[in-house]
């Protein structure tokens, strides 16, 4: 599967979050970066970030009935969410990640 | 990507296509839908758009080794497999073979976050992987506007799915891509301005409460199609295009002719029967025997050892069965033995073409060599007049291309004229019988006629129709100076001139009778003369007796004188 980013990686993190992307493309670059600073940010040393590549993985598009790319899905803690665009928007981010209600 | 199978568009090449095994549809676009390219299917909700996408692949995965990806927006995998369940369609087992890969994409937009800029290359990911999994050569998009109401920025999806379109085209898959209408564009998004090749138009409409499908290729770029609106069914098997089978009058015309069931009947159309082939219409008003003709015809027509399939409109088949017992018609054998095959149904249980489409169905499983259709006027609540003449002139132009003799019967009202039919389909008709009462003396009876008899010798003239414990007998109806005359006005008529001819008999033996007397009488007279004749000439013989004895007396005489006298004998004297 993708790379593992973030803090402790041997225990479970409070928040999991998986980025789907298609190759290096200028908006998963930007996705990605965008979500580590978000994460720092908000979320310091209690999340984990997977990095779906699904150039790599096609089948896996399916699972979480990815459409758009990148599509950021918070996978724990539940329900899950599915942010999509390159999380330039940081305050629809935060909404999306139940980090803050919508204005 | 299959290279091998990519289209080419060689100038003057036909373009190639990729038949989609829906039964009319192949007709109507001449061979399927354009190879490689994609087409739209738009139309209401509920109007088959899902349906005919997935018959698309179904037949293709089956029939033509074209393994199909099925995406779809709208139905789960569940839904759809039990959907297309009844039609006979196994997607779980076309699946696990490999022939079909059927993915539902769930959005719900309340669930989706849009933070910035995105594309649908996970959508292209997930087709790309389905297609090269099972090497796909047609995929169906149902309802791709869902992604409309389920993504924000239509800026993006609409720079997206132009870029879709050119990926398909690239791919060198046959697309489906359906859409619902919208309010004034075909569909509501307007994404038929990606879909430049072919677009076809579904629409389900009810029409003086009977529901009627209809399908329309409205574009077809690069190939002829048929333009005009055609009726369609889904029915057992799924979809059921209706295209005027021949636009030509191409029918070969039969020589063959084969009797109707009832001699004298035969004998009015030159002496064999209707011709094979050719449509028979027998038009009447009510109660005038129309179905007892026709079930003469299947009769003779299952007597022959042939099929004959009955389209009943009016009365079930066992009350058909039992009318018909009532004129010494038992037609129930023919049923047991598999020659004669009922479809009893009320007009109004179909529209048009849902009737149309069970007929040929009918007509194709049973093979029949005769139809008979009882009665055509039972469709008149079911369209306009012009969408029932179009009807059966489909089923008249389909049973002459396949051979088959029809026979139409026709109620006609007795506020119209008699010659008039009702649908208007007189002109497709080769042979046609008119019923019709003949009132007269307080009685009403039944006259036939025939009409027109397209290609025989037939009898100008009205016979009496009438039925007997043994069937439809004709009789020659009486002509004569007092008019035609039927019923108890002709026995009458009859039995005068059955009068008449005794009369003239008995006359005759009676001066039969006086020349015997007369010629006894001359006869009597004839022996009177005889025996007179007779008695004349006894009494001659007498006489000449008599003279000859007074000689030999006289000589006696004078021998003894002379021998008293002693004189010689004196010969000249004696003699003297």
């Amino acid at each position: 599967m993708g790379e593992q980013v973030g803090a402790e990686k041997k225990q479970k993190a409070e928040w999991e979050l998986r980025l789907y992307v298609a190759g290096q493309t200028p908006n998963a670059i930007a996705a990605f970066a965008n979500l580590k600073r978000i994460c720092e940010e908000h979320l310091a040393g209690k999340y984990s970030i997977e990095v779906v590549d699904l150039l790599e993985n096609p089948k896996l598009a399916a699972g979480d009935q990815i459409i758009a790319l990148p599509t950021l899905v918070r996978k724990l803690p539940p329900p899950m969410r599915q942010i999509i665009g390159d999380l330039s928007d940081t305050e629809r981010v935060l909404v999306g990640l139940d980090l803050r209600p919508p204005s | 990507m299959k290279l091998e199978r990519r289209v080419e568009e060689g100038v003057g090449s036909r373009l190639p296509k990729s038949p989609t095994g829906i039964r009319g549809l192949d007709e109507i676009t001449q061979g399927g839908l354009p190879a490689g390219r994609s087409t739209l299917v738009c139309g209401n909700a509920g109007c088959g758009k899902t349906l005919l996408s997935m018959e698309f692949l179904v037949h293709g995965a089956r029939e033509y080794s074209e393994p199909g990806v099925f995406l779809g927006f709208e139905e789960t995998v569940e839904d759809l497999a039990a959907n297309v369940a009844s039609l006979g369609f196994d997607l779980k087992g076309l699946m696990a073979e490999g022939k079909l890969v059927v993915d539902h994409v769930y959005i719900e937009r309340s669930e989706i976050e849009e933070t910035g800029a995105y594309d649908l290359e996970g959508l292209f990911v997930r087709l790309g992987h389905a297609i090269d999994t099972i090497g796909a050569r047609r995929v169906v998009l149902d309802t791709l506007e869902a992604l409309f109401s389920g993504l924000p920025n239509p800026h993006i999806l609409r720079a997206e799915l132009r870029r879709l379109f050119r990926w398909l085209k690239q791919r060198g898959v046959t697309a489906v891509i359906t859409g619902e209408s919208g309010a004034s564009t075909l569909t509501r998004y307007g994404i038929e301005e990606y879909v430049s090749d072919c677009v076809i138009v579904l629409d389900h409409r009810v029409a003086e409460q009977v529901s009627t499908r209809r399908l329309h290729v409205m574009k077809y770029r690069g190939s002829l199609h048929g333009t005009n609106e055609y009726p369609f069914m889904i029915d057992e098997h799924g979809i059921v295009v209706l295209p005027v089978t021949s636009l030509g009058l191409e029918h070969e015309g039969l020589e063959e002719r084969i009797p109707t069931g009832v001699s004298q009947l035969d004998a009015m159309l030159g002496g064999e029967g209707y011709y094979r082939g050719s449509s028979v219409l027998v038009s009447g008003t009510a109660g005038t025997g129309k179905t007892s003709i026709a079930a003469h015809f299947a009769d003779a027509t299952c007597r022959r050892g042939e099929r004959c399939l009955y389209f009943l409109f009016e009365e079930s088949s066992s009350q058909f069965l039992r009318n018909m017992r009532s004129i010494g018609l038992d037609l129930k054998p023919w049923s047991g033995q598999g020659l004669l095959r009922f479809y009893a149904a009320r007009p109004t249980l179909y529209g048009l073409e849902g009737h149309l489409a069970t007929a040929l169905k009918e007509i194709n499983a049973f093979d029949p060599s005769v139809v008979i259709v009882d009665p055509i006027s039972a469709f008149q609540g079911s369209g306009r007049p012009t969408e029932v003449k179009a009807m059966l002139i489909r089923l008249v132009d389909y049973l002459k291309s396949r051979g088959i003799t029809m026979l139409l019967t026709n109620l006609t009202s007795a506020a119209t004229a008699i010659e008039h039919t009702e649908v208007e389909i007189s002109s497709l008709i080769d042979t046609w019988l008119l019923l019709r009462e003949i009132e007269l003396s307080g009685e009403r009876n039944r006259g036939l006629y025939v009409i027109k008899s397209r290609g025989t010798a037939h009898s100008n003239q009205i016979r009496e129709f009438l039925l007997t414990d043994n069937g439809v007998q004709l009789v020659e109806a009486y002509v004569g100076l007092e008019g035609v005359l039927t019923g108890s006005a002709r026995l009458a008529q009859e039995a005068r001139e059955q009068a008449q001819v005794l009369e003239l008999e008995q006359e005759l033996e009676r001066s039969q009778a006086s020349l015997e007397r007369k010629r006894r009488s001359l006869e009597s007279q004839l022996e009177t003369l005889r025996s007179e004749l007779a008695a004349n000439e006894a009494e001659s013989e007498r006489l000449l007796r008599q003279r000859e004895e007074r000689h030999e007396r006289l000589a006696g005489y004078r021998s003894a004188m002379e021998r008293s006298r002693r004189v010689d004998h004196d010969v000249d004297e004696e003699t003297r």
